[in-house]
């Protein structure tokens, strides 16, 4: 395989042309070119692209995209529905949200040519309600699609008819987690749904339903356009593709880095100008919160789905938080258990009552009123919520804490020493 | 070569597949649930969420195993509640995975640290499934030494059932029931995480004709009841079974009592009749037996100053005996709807035997001579086996109910119907007025008809709904006939044409618990027991020699129905009557029953409390309430219920005692001495092979609007909870009755002059109500009104009946 | 759950109804009559409260252009609560009866929605929500710094503001409810705080102060990226699919931050690898 570049804009292509969430600038740089392609083509046809491309879900899971689609039911008993996950809010990942407001007419391209491929007549855009200018490019670029006639009935021509609602969340993290993203859709406390029935089979209204994050739509026509052999000249032989890595933090230059999935941080690094004022890293997440933390041991970690994953964490959604020395990481630990205590949806033991027992003692650690048997218990509760809560938030939930403990025992440990040198009474005068 | 011993292999049957768990080789039926195959072998897998007749949860996570398939261990604990059996699963419960059991006590520790320790004065100390699994599965230590959540405690989320946010352990049980077995979605999960907790919505309480089995289910102390909270622990109470006495479902109870005195009722389980529920009456309404006006002594009018005055059996008994002796020929007996089985039979063998007349009726509300011969030609007889059960309501592909109300007037009907409706499976509708909740509930199809315009509505079926009759000509589909059919001449007669028609089965379905027994027993004018005809000198001859009686002694001519028996008393041509429960105010035209007692030259009143009868009467024998006596409700499948004696030796009387002693003063033997005598000699008749009654053949009639102004016709069925008497002494249940409100089209109102107003007032030439009113989907021209519920009493205050004309103009005009 | 047969004790032990303590007095009446429940309780137990809706007699048709975008009008609620939001700055009981009502939901079903997600307010709000990101890598850059800041600027002396108390009379002009935000999405732009959900990105706490003291001004500031500055009500009206001006879609986006990547592949001519030209499709008929 030939040298690929570091960076490679595709997805990110558009970005720096005037106007560039506009129709008329995405149909002057190829757009909506892979829907007419992909409307001369069978529906089965495109699966079988996506498929041979290896696209992965960029929502974080990785879960090969072709296949995905395919276990949509081949009949039509029932509507079929596209739902997007567009509920960007794991801590650290700022990559969709930019992708929409920058350039709305990809997404909606890959919508309508991945619904085609599923058959399905009503996709949904769930997009956090946090991101008002960004429902707000949708909202327009949708109206603007169906004006061009790439939406609606007949699309160009087909005889295909597709409706897009853009939906607005309304504050909650856990509607990330596909079922609660339907239950929150259907009107309901974003709480997660029982599976099996998975979407495919029982989703949105107890129909067929496929939930693809807004990454992996906006490929889609790239894929089409340009085949799944042009797709795999980027990536990994199991990581296919360009992905965005956003990084933030301690960097010189963060934001948005479109590169190959297998990068390492210390590429990505240079390419953001190194660390901020020269202060060197001590920890960072491949792929947000969620996914165990990393040290400087790791700079050469290639961040794809398999590469995380053997160095002991994951991809993720390749949100690349870096940290310098500065930052205290028992107090990091802490700030993100508070947040997913706020963001534990409450439905299972041991995810809401969970977290609550967690922040606790991780407030109580950085007060300086935590003790050496707090760390075990840390540990035993995180043992007792990973991979016993209903959905991965609660595996999410310990990630930063037994990571951080594995690698940061001492600071930990010397919380607790504090604590015991302040608690030390001065023996009494005349003690023997 | 020897062969081999075949070796002891389970059989696989159809639709099952095998697994093993804990070691042990167990065949389960597809898509059962691990959880349900591990308790049948005797492995109990701790729980919260999970619950048999609940959908699904998974979310207490109590209950995770290991699994096993294919050779491959799953990655992750999984919740047994939530996974079904698979063939060749290997699963490994707390029993013998440490994975398994670290997994339990890890989740019991979680629910535990925000649990107040207020066992001590917790109404669930004692029968707590979280104070037992804590101590089977949880740690005896606590690891957590910060700050518990805590709530104000408790909340009443209505005035009876109380909530206590921080002993509940969030498992839902209570929203899913209200959500899906009820379908009251009054009380929901609300806020999120940590914070997440039950309630209600701000201004709208948990008015649900169910709420009380929230508090039975829940597994917790977090549900309380208003009226049982603080009384007793549950080990110092005695647990009988027994059967619900309000309605003719026959729910199994169970009765906890000390001292004496009932302190709660429970469901109990009975998957052919109530499963695991009971609405809130049959669970809260017992303490009418206590009242203040309860009769314990026989009493005698006394002839000088007028009053009724204490006085032993022996004289009451003489008394009485003395004065229907006299009467003998001349007295009519009046039964109510609420007597065992075994007491109804003392009744009609009592008019018999001992009054020499067939001048006998239970229908202590509208009725018809139709209704009568419909009860004698086809429901008198049905049981479980040959006619429509529960669980035949909910295997049916098509349930049609006609003038009945089944939320108000059978609760346990109404949650069959809506559960077999919500499986997708039968399809509901309904003849009535109005899309009332049960309507909705049922995600049923309202067919609206004028009040009284009942049967011409299921006459025209086939030509203005022929998805209905096509539906009701799939096997199995069943019609519903409530006890407002006897206000609509012709219905009874047309369903039976409808019947005919499509194959449907028809299930009689009254509101009170006495009454199909009671027509099995021939306490009606032209029934002898076992729906022998009076008129049929072959059936006559049969019970003659059952009883031991003279040939030809029985009186041969068919008698009055319970109008029939009230016009003559009041006109002078009865001299005497027997009342048993009856509410003067329940039949059709109450002055005129006022009248009759008033006319009669002797009254004997049985009762349980003072009453309108009892004011009137000559001599009144005190009886016993169900709790207080032993006994059978034959429910409306016509299935035996029988129950024991709850509390022993209060010293009270079934009716078919204190009848069998009174007879025996009147020289005549009934073998009624006990319930079980009664029952005996009762099953001494045996089946009969003599002529069954003709069913009813009335025309039904087009219901025409009135035609004056201000007039509209009435629509009327009586609420669950109401002014009903078994309800008194009940303030936290009477807060859960629904709003007292006249219902009518915005067209109606608009036509009538009301719409501007806040109240309507409605009348006949008897009385007046005045009451608000809502907006709802009535035909035009229709008013409705709640039969006895706060001031609105519609035969009361009224005299009126479902289809009568009444005025209506707005409140507080003329 | 089983019964016990006549006599028998559930789960306790195997006292009968004769051989039990008798009490001189029966003290379970004293329990019976004494009601935990006072007259003043019961009665808003017993009377459902029906809020007078004409409030929103405005929105009526919105309400039901929203449920015509879904295939089941349930669905409708999420975005209805934003409606409802744009009227009296909150969600309010009234409210929530108003989408009963529309929806044909049990009141408590919305309540047990409206109380789930953070952006429904349950006190009414200012005229601007001012949300500061404090999850970690805001806060480790500055966002805690600023949230303390502004809770103390906008609150009292000794009394700063808390989470989602307001500077201000509500609704009134100039009024500022603040509150702390999680990943708001925005993190290289951190530390980012959020004014009606429009972001002002790298953000310091003297930023932020000359921010809200703009807004207490009645001055509108324009966001770093988003649409210019209205109020709260406009901006639920926005999030429950009412765009009514067109030219909003215009406000910046693009931060140095979100191009960084891009601009450095122009800077040094990276491109992703040319697409071949006119790929065919698999043929699935030959496999």
């Amino acid at each position: 395989m030939s040298t690929v570049d570091p960076v490679t804009p595709v997805l990110t292509k558009r970005w720096l042309s005037p106007r560039s969430w506009s129709i008329q600038t995405y149909e002057q740089l190829e757009g909506y070119t892979a829907l007419r392609k992909a409307l001369t083509a069978t529906p089965e046809q495109i699966v079988q692209v996506v498929k041979d491309s290896g696209l992965r879900g960029r929502g974080g899971a990785g879960f090969p995209s072709g296949l995905k689609w395919s276990f949509m039911p081949p009949n039509e008993d029932k509507p079929h529905y596209l739902v997007i996950n567009a509920d960007e809010g794991e801590p650290g990942t700022c990559k969709d949200i930019p992708l929409m407001m920058a350039d709305p007419h990809s997404l909606i391209e890959g919508c309508v040519i991945a619904s085609y491929a599923m058959r399905s007549h009503h996709c949904f855009i769930y997009v956090r309600g946090e991101v008002l200018h960004c429902i707000r490019r949708l909202n327009a670029a949708v109206k603007e699609a169906k004006a061009a006639g790439y939406l609606g009935e007949n699309i160009l021509g087909s005889g295909y008819d597709l409706e897009i609602t853009v939906h607005a969340g309304a504050g909650a993290y856990i509607c990330g987690e596909e079922t609660a993203l339907l239950d929150s859709l259907e009107g309901r406390r974003g709480q997660p749904r029982l599976k099996p029935p998975f979407p495919a089979a029982a989703g949105l209204y107890a129909a067929p339903t496929t939930v693809n994050n807004v990454e992996t739509i906006a490929s889609v026509p790239y894929i089409i356009n340009g085949g799944s052999d042009w797709f795999r000249r980027m990536g990994t032989e199991k990581s296919p593709g360009p992905k965005i890595y956003s990084i933030s933090g301690h960097v010189e230059r963060p934001g948005q880095y479109e590169a190959p999935l297998g990068t390492t941080l210390r590429q990505l690094l240079e390419m953001a100008g190194g660390m901020k004022d020269g202060i060197p890293l001590k920890f960072w997440t491949p792929g947000g919160s969620s996914t165990p933390m990393f040290t400087a041991e790791h700079l050469d970690v290639p961040l794809d789905f398999e590469g995380a994953a053997e160095a002991g964490s994951m991809l993720g959604t390749t949100a690349v938080q870096v940290f310098n020395e500065t930052v205290s990481v028992p107090w990091a630990v802490m700030k993100w258990t508070q947040f997913y205590k706020h963001e534990s949806c409450g439905k299972c033991t041991p995810c809401r009552e969970g977290t609550y027992w967690l922040v606790q003692i991780l407030e109580r650690m950085v007060d300086g009123n935590g003790t050496e048997e707090d760390i075990d218990t840390l540990l035993d509760v995180c043992d007792n919520v990973l991979g016993r809560s209903f959905c991965a938030l609660g595996d999410g939930a310990v990630s930063p804490i037994q990571s951080g403990i594995k690698y940061f025992r001492d600071e930990f440990l010397a919380l607790c020493q504090k604590n015991r040198e302040k608690n030390r009474k001065p023996a009494m005068a005349g003690a023997n | 070569m020897t062969v081999a011993p075949e070796k002891n292999e389970l059989v696989v049957p159809e639709g099952h597949v095998k697994l093993v768990i804990d070691g042990i080789e167990v065949v389960a039926p597809k898509g059962e649930l691990l959880i349900r195959t591990a308790e049948r072998m005797g492995i109990t897998i701790p729980r919260f969420c999970d619950h048999p007749l609940l959908d699904p949860a998974g979310a207490c996570r109590q209950c995770l195993v290991e699994v096993e398939m294919g050779g491959r261990p799953m990655p992750k604990p999984q919740a047994s509640c939530t996974i079904t059996v698979a063939d060749g699963m290997v699963v490994k419960t707390q029993v013998t995975s440490p994975v398994a059991d670290k997994a339990q006590q890890g989740v019991m520790e979680l629910l535990l640290i925000n649990h107040p320790l207020d066992c001590p004065i917790c109404d669930k100390g004692g029968e707590c499934p979280l104070q037992n699994q804590a101590l089977a599965h949880g740690r005896t230590d606590s690891r957590f030494v910060d700050r518990k959540r805590t709530f104000a405690k408790p909340i009443p989320i209505s005035t009876q059932v109380l909530l206590d946010r921080e002993r509940c352990v969030l498992c839902q049980r209570c929203t899913r029931f209200s959500a899906q077995i009820a379908g009251d979605p009054f009380i929901e999960l609300l806020e999120r995480g940590a914070q997440q907790q039950i309630g209600i919505a701000e201004e709208k309480p948990f008015q649900s004709y169910f709420s009380g089995n929230t508090i039975q289910i829940c597994p917790v102390g977090a549900l309380t009841s208003a009226a049982y909270r603080f009384r007793s622990r549950p080990f110092d109470l005695v647990s009988t079974p027994g059967v619900c006495e309000h309605c003719s479902s026959g729910c199994a109870e169970r009765t906890d009592w000390r001292r004496g005195k009932v302190m709660r009722k429970l469901a109990a389980n009975d998957p052919e009749v109530n499963e695991e529920w009971i609405c809130d009456k049959g669970r809260f309404a017992f303490r009418y037996t206590g009242a203040a006006d309860r009769v314990l002594r026989p009493m005698v009018r006394d002839k000088a100053t007028g009053e009724l005055k204490q006085a032993s059996w022996t004289e009451a008994l003489q008394v009485a005996a003395e004065a229907l002796t006299k009467a003998r020929g001349s007295a009519g007996v009046l039964t109510g709807g609420r007597l065992t089985l075994e007491d109804a039979y003392a009744y009609s063998k009592f008019a018999r035997v001992a009054l020499g007349t067939n001048d006998i009726d239970f229908r202590a509300r509208p009725h018809s001579r139709e209704e009568q011969e419909f009860l004698a030609s086809t429901v008198v007889g049905t049981t479980p086996e040959t006619g429509v059960t529960f669980t035949g309501i909910e295997a049916a592909p098509t349930v049609l109910c006609v003038a009945f109300e089944p939320e108000e007037e059978a609760p346990i009907v109404f949650l069959r119907l809506r559960k077999a409706a919500r499986k997708g499976r039968t399809k509901v509708f309904h003849i009535g007025q109005w899309t009332s909740p049960a309507v909705e509930k049922t995600f049923g199809t309202l067919l609206a008809t004028p009040p009284g315009g009942e049967a011409a509505a299921v006459d025209a079926l086939s030509s203005h709904a022929p998805d209905v009759t096509e539906g009701l000509g799939k096997p199995g589909s069943v019609i519903l006939v409530g006890e407002r059919a006897a206000q609509v001449p012709g219905l009874f007669s047309a369903l039976l044409r409808l019947s005919e028609q499509t194959g449907a089965r028809i299930a009689w379905i009254p509101r009170r618990a006495g009454e199909r027994g009671a027509v099995e027993v021939g306490a009606l004018p032209t029934l002898l027991p076992g729906g022998r005809l009076v008129a049929d000198a072959a059936a006559r001859a049969e019970v003659e020699q059952a009883w031991g009686l003279e040939p030809g002694s029985l009186p041969d001519v068919p008698g009055r129905d319970t109008n029939g028996i009230i016009e003559a008393a009041a006109n002078g041509e009865l001299r005497a009557l027997v009342v048993g429960g009856v509410d003067p105010y329940d039949l059709p035209d109450p002055q005129l029953a006022l009248k009759a007692l008033r006319t009669a030259d002797f009254v004997l009143s049985l009762e349980l409390r003072h009453s309108a009868v009892t004011e009137f009467a000559d001599v009144v024998l005190p009886i016993a309430p169900s709790v207080e006596k032993a006994g059978t409700f034959l429910n409306w499948e016509g299935r035996r219920r029988e129950f024991g004696t709850t509390l022993d030796g209060t010293g009270a009387l079934p009716d078919c005692r204190v009848l069998d002693t009174l007879a025996v003063e009147m020289d005549a033997d009934l073998f009624t001495q006990t319930p079980t005598a009664a029952a005996g000699d009762l099953a001494r008749l045996g089946t009969t092979s003599t002529a069954r009654a003709a069913a009813p053949t009335v025309e039904s009639r087009q219901q025409s609007l009135p035609q004056s102004d201000g007039q509209a016709l009435l629509a009327t069925w009586r609420q669950l909870l109401d002014n009903g008497s078994l309800q008194e002494e009940e303030p936290h249940l009477a807060g859960t009755a629904r709003r007292v409100v006249a219902r009518l089209s915005e067209h109606t109102a608009e036509v009538l002059g009301v719409d501007k107003a806040e109240t309507v007032r409605v009348s006949t030439d008897r009385g007046s109500v005045t009451v608000p009113f809502e907006y709802a989907d009535l035909p035009d021209g229709v008013v409705w009104l709640p039969g006895n519920s706060g001031d609105v009493r519609v035969r009361r205050e009224l005299g009126a009946l479902h289809g009568s004309p009444v005025n209506v103009h707005p409140g507080g005009t003329e | 759950m089983t019964t016990s047969g006549p006599g028998q004790t559930y789960g306790g032990s195997s006292v009968t109804g004769g051989e039990t303590y008798q009490a001189g007095h029966d003290d379970s009446t004293t329990a019976m009559d004494a009601s935990v429940l006072s007259r003043a309780e019961t009665t808003p137990l017993i009377t459902e409260i029906r809020e007078d809706l004409s409030v929103f007699d405005g929105i009526v048709d919105k309400a039901r252009a929203i449920i015509a975008r879904y295939p089941q009008s349930r669905s409708a609620l999420l975005p209805m609560l934003h409606l409802v939001q744009s009227v009296q700055g909150y969600v309010s009981q009234a409210g929530i009866q108003f989408c009963a009502r529309e929806l044909e939901l049990a009141p408590a079903e919305v309540s047990a929605v409206a109380t789930f997600y953070t952006m429904y307010k349950r006190k009414p709000c200012g005229e601007h929500l001012v949300s500061v990101c404090t999850n970690t890598l805001c806060a480790a850059l500055g966002g805690d710094e600023i949230y303390q800041t502004l809770r103390e600027h906008l609150g009292e002396p000794g009394k700063p503001l808390g989470h989602e108390e307001t500077a201000g009379t509500p609704g009134e002009p100039g009024s500022i409810t603040i509150e702390h935000a999680e990943c708001l999405a925005a993190c290289d732009l951190g530390p980012v705080l959020q004014v009606n959900y429009e972001f002002y990105d790298n953000q310091t706490p003297e930023k932020a102060v000359e921010l809200v003291d703009a807004l207490r001004r009645g001055e509108k500031p324009a966001p770093t990226r988003g649409a210019p500055l209205t109020d709260f009500k406009d901006a639920s009206l926005q999030l429950a699919g009412f765009f009514d001006r067109e030219s909003d879609v215009e406000g910046p986006s693009q931060a140095a931050e979100t191009l960084a990547g891009a601009q450095l592949a122009q800077d040094r001519g990276w491109t992703a690898p040319a697409m071949p030209a006119n790929v065919a499709f698999p043929d699935l008929e030959k496999k």
